[in-house]
């Protein structure tokens, strides 16, 4: 299944390892000492954000090294931008549906 | 019309919350059922070109709405939303969660409180919406990473319990 970046990071978890992502890039290991749970659980997290676009992993020696795609984080930043500007619309069309009932209540 | 339509949005990160207050020109009893129907909700809940649907909407303490949030291309982001307390034409509360199609939440969610009044014919709606799960990941950021990037999430949450 293909995921979105919105539903990468509605979960808790995930939105911690993004931000520990962002200050560093860090092994599977070093994530999951940070959760205090499994390397297994940690990598289910990873591998949605993989799935996503959102981490990009790279090979150092024997280690794998998981990274934010910066690219992708911009797409959600502007999108967070959006918050204020998306509740202006959904609330010019509750305007509107309320100008009708008016109309039809009259 | 700008004056009544104008947008009050306030994140106090501190207090998890974020703040918004927006005045409608319709009576208080408009604005209240556009809020709490769902055939009315469905117009006007999803910014265009999303759209929102109602599966079913039991608006009553304890009841529940779960509906979708479908994309242009015809994708589904579903939530449920559990009515916590009700006073009529006044304040109602409520639980606001993702959810996969089961109606099964992904906790936690946030917890809205809305508040309405009216004054010569304007209906003004005071919302403020709480989020526990901020600090739950604030607190395993010990690390200090700052920046714009955290206070967006503050904003995220919210954004993504409507999306």
């Amino acid at each position: 299944m293909r995921r979105d970046v919105f539903q990468a990071i509605a979960d808790p978890t995930r939105r911690a390892i993004v931000l520990l992502l962002a200050a560093n890039a860090m092994t599977p290991n070093a994530l999951a000492e940070h959760f205090g749970s499994s390397r297994q659980a940690v990598s289910k997290h990873i591998h949605i954000l993989l799935d996503c676009d959102l981490l990009t992993q790279e090979q150092r020696g024997r280690e794998i090294h998981y990274q934010i795609n910066a690219r992708k984080l911009d797409e959600v930043e502007k999108w967070i931008g959006q918050f204020k500007s998306q509740l202006t619309k959904q609330f010019a069309q509750l305007d509107d549906v309320l100008e009708q009932l008016k109309t039809t209540n009259q | 019309m700008n004056t009544i339509s104008a947008m009050n949005f306030v994140v106090d990160k501190e207090n998890k919350t974020v703040k918004v207050d927006r005045s409608f020109n319709a009576p208080l009893d408009l604005v209240w059922a556009a809020w709490t129907q769902p055939a009315l909700l469905d117009q006007w809940w999803a910014p265009k070109p999303w759209r929102a649907e109602t599966k079913f909407m039991n608006f009553e303490v304890g009841g529940r709405r779960f509906y979708a949030m479908v994309s242009p291309e015809g994708q589904a982001h579903w939530s449920i939303q559990t009515f916590t307390s009700i006073s009529p034409q006044s304040n109602f509360k409520m639980l606001n969660a993702f959810a996969d199609k089961d109606e099964n939440p992904e906790l936690p969610g946030s917890e809205w409180d809305l508040r309405f009044s009216e004054q010569d014919g304007i209906t003004n709606v005071s919302i403020t919406i709480y989020n526990e799960s901020l600090a739950r990941f604030e607190q395993m950021l010990e690390m200090g990473f700052q920046g714009g990037f955290t206070m967006g999430l503050a904003n995220l949450d919210e954004l993504l319990k409507n999306l």
